[in-house]
């Protein structure tokens, strides 16, 4: 791996990671990528967010749908646990709760096919750092 | 389009599902159903004004919707596109109404700082977090700040430590910089310990670079080159998220010789504790570190003085570390505007308890009990009446209902009788007893007293004995009396911080909830039944139809009667258990 050495090769690093984040997110990609990330800290595992994850890793590719899965840190959201976030291009993060095999597979067919909100939604209730730049 | 309806249980109980069967209905009549969906969400976070309808894609923002509002939001929103004025929310400075949720600030209670990265980035790839800026308020304090800049920055900012003492950060390093030595350290405490906490984790665990990057820039501005982290082993998954990221920091040279091409040098190690409460402390800590006994030590030496094997030391908690980058990358001036005069920034909590939303949360100091619990916590659970919420732990409080309104800080707390502890927040109900709340903390306490010093081992076990005593229904007024001197000597006379906060569950229930022990000893009654030996499970004869169920679940046989005929319990033999209860379909079973 290659040594950053300067504040120069962070910031370098930092755009380039931002780039490639941004086209996932934002789907500026050839190929409009689905994000989907699982909160995997312990309390999240203990709840299944292990076979949420797998499940999502299987069934979109099966599906064929292309997407991303990675896995996250707690969200917060104890008491919906396992919980997730899936990104479609072009469109706002939307954060899921209960999320068993049964809801995920809900999820892929409405939502990620169709764009078509399930039940079991978490509303955003948090300001971020950069929100509170402005 | 889509029409969210709030299904938290605070909506939920004014009617939401009630909304959304209307909503449907209506739009079924207007054959709308394909085009627009209705969708049941988690808390909004606004129970106060619920039942709350979202509309997407406009963000239109609708509070206090009925079952007969369905109509209009159908109509008028849905059909004609135009906005239902009276169910917007008005502002309550300007009285304007305010259609779209996105200038809804005002509704977001929580700040993320700390949990700024948590549940975005893959705690696992050091790139996610670079693009997060990552390590780039490392760059900065190396690239344009002294050490001795940079430490003044820390002190303007107003950060104060976060493990629970609230000692000033900033200072706290200034003393670790101003001791010379060939050799110093940098240590941060993973030791999280309270009952129902777990923000050091989470941060660990969805995060860990922040606490990587901090502890450079810290080892920076003391001079010191080596780091050390000190976390207990039952938390493997942090533990290996750390690891990872202490690696990848590594290939980076992020961490190591000659960080970002300055002479600076710097790398962490990890050291694993056996999961007891004490070596929280940080003298206790750092002998446990040096392979010693986990026993703490008189303080002075400050371990800035004379810490990890007699060298200048500064131990600063998993959370105060993750909001150090963020203070340098936007400026102790951002920083110190957030929050309280005395205490800046926000604070994690581990909301827990009889709460309908559990959770993981971070707010500005200053936010209201209140705030916390009706709105971000969504109330309390089945609709019970509140009674108190504990705070930091072992060592802190419980505070009541006149507390609510009061703003959270270090130092409101410590005058209300709690204190603000690493950030434990449990919620008691009705069904809570108080006695029986402090004798649980008593009996953590003795367990993890580590038995160095008298007042603490021997003190706590006594203050455990009273408290059982009183819940056992044999105390006397005289023993409220002796608690509340024996809890004094014990937070005078002990050696560390263990010690001398462990009485606070006793005499904040003491002052808070006096009541309760006065039932508990003169009454011999446990208002809300959880002093086994304070009740009476009772059959009443009118009601009992002497179907047999009762005496059947009886693990004990303490339950006698004729097949058809009333049944009785023998108050000799019951343990109180409560299965016959549970089994009675007649009501006949009460609890005196």
């Amino acid at each position: 791996m290659v040594k950053i050495k300067s504040l120069a090769d962070l910031q370098k690093l930092k755009a380039d990671m931002q780039t490639k984040v941004d086209l996932r997110e934002k789907g500026e990609s050839a190929e409009n990528l689905v994000q989907v990330k699982v909160a995997m800290a312990t309390c999240g595992i203990a709840s299944g967010a292990k076979q949420v994850m797998e499940f999502f890793m299987d069934e979109l590719e099966k599906r064929n749908i292309e997407a991303v899965v990675t896995q996250t840190g707690c969200m917060g959201y104890c008491y919906a646990e396992p919980t997730i976030e899936v990104t479609l291009p072009n469109q706002d993060p939307v954060v899921f709760g209960y999320v068993d095999t049964k809801k995920a597979d809900e999820i892929i067919e409405k939502y990620v096919k169709e764009g078509i909100l399930v039940d079991g939604i978490i509303p955003v209730n948090y300001e971020t750092i950069d929100d509170k730049n402005k | 389009m889509h029409l969210l309806v709030c299904g938290g249980t605070g909506c939920r109980a004014s009617a939401s599902d009630a909304i959304v069967g209307k909503l449907e209905k209506e739009l079924e009549e207007k054959n709308l159903q394909d085009d627009v969906q209705v969708v049941m969400t988690g808390c909004f976070g606004f129970c106060e004004k619920g039942p709350i309808v979202k509309v997407l894609p406009d963000n239109t923002f609708y509070v206090q919707v009925k079952p007969d509002d369905a109509k209009s939001i159908v109509e008028e929103h849905v059909i004609k596109g135009r906005k239902v004025d009276k169910l917007l929310y008005r502002d309550p400075e300007t009285s304007k109404e305010i259609s779209d949720s996105k200038h809804m600030g005002f509704y977001k209670k929580q700040l993320r700082i700390a949990l700024r990265n948590c549940g975005v980035i893959n705690p696992e790839s050091i790139d996610e977090a670079i693009a997060r800026d990552a390590y780039a308020a490392l760059a900065k304090v190396l690239g344009e700040m002294t050490p001795e800049q940079a430490i003044q920055e820390m002190i303007n900012s107003g950060l104060r430590g976060r493990g629970g003492g609230g000692f000033p950060t900033g200072l706290k390093w200034k003393f670790a910089a101003d001791n010379k030595a060939d050799q110093k350290y940098v240590v941060c405490n993973a030791d999280e310990g309270d009952p129902g906490a777990f923000m050091d984790r989470s941060i660990l665990e969805g995060d860990p670079h922040s606490v990587i990057e901090a502890m450079a820039i810290n080892g920076y501005c003391i001079g010191a080159s080596k780091g050390l982290v000190y976390i207990r082993a039952e938390y493997p998954l942090a533990i290996e998220r750390l690891k990872t990221a202490i690696n990848h920091a590594r290939d980076y040279g992020l961490l190591g010789e000659n960080i970002l091409g300055t002479n600076f040098s710097f790398d962490i190690e990890m050291r694993y504790g056996a999961g007891a409460f004490v070596c929280g402390e940080e003298t206790a800590l750092i002998h446990s570190m040096e392979g010693e006994r986990g026993e703490p030590t008189f303080k002075p030496p400050f371990p800035a003085e004379s810490g990890y094997l007699g060298k200048p030391t500064n131990v600063n908690n998993v959370e105060t570390y993750a909001n150090i980058p963020v203070i340098y990358l936007k400026g102790a001036n951002w920083f110190n505007k957030i929050g309280t005069e005395k205490s800046k920034g926000t604070k994690v909590f581990a909301l827990a308890g009889k709460i309908n939303n559990v959770g993981l949360i971070e707010v500005p100091m200053g936010t209201t009990l209140r705030e916390v619990i009706y709105e971000i916590g969504g109330g309390i659970k089945d609709g019970k009446k509140f009674k108190a919420v504990q705070t930091g732990g072992p060592s802190g409080g419980c505070l009541t209902e006149k507390h609510l309104d009061t703003p959270i800080d270090y130092d409101t707390l410590i005058a209300s009788g709690s204190m603000m502890g690493s950030g434990g927040m449990i919620v008691m109900d009705e069904d809570d007893c108080m006695v029986s709340v402090a004798r649980f903390y008593l009996d953590f306490t003795v367990e993890e007293s580590c038995g160095k010093c008298s007042p603490c081992r021997i003190g706590n076990k006594r203050l455990y004995e009273q408290l059982d005593i009183i819940c056992k229904g044999k105390g006397t007024l005289d023993d409220l009396d002796k608690l509340r001197n024996l809890s004094h000597v014990i937070k005078d006379t002990s050696l560390c911080g263990l010690g001398q906060t462990s009485p606070n569950p006793v005499l904040s229930t003491l002052d808070n909830f006096y009541h309760e022990y006065l039932e508990h000893v003169n009454d011999k009654k446990c208002r809300a039944g959880v002093c086994k030996d304070l009740m009476q499970y009772i059959i009443d004869n009118e009601q009992c139809v002497g179907c047999t169920a009762c005496a059947r679940v009886c693990p004990v046989g303490a339950i006698s009667g004729e097949r058809k005929g009333p049944h009785n319990i023998d108050q000799t033999i019951c343990i109180k258990c409560g299965a016959c209860i549970e089994k009675c379909k007649f009501s006949a079973i009460s609890i005196q």
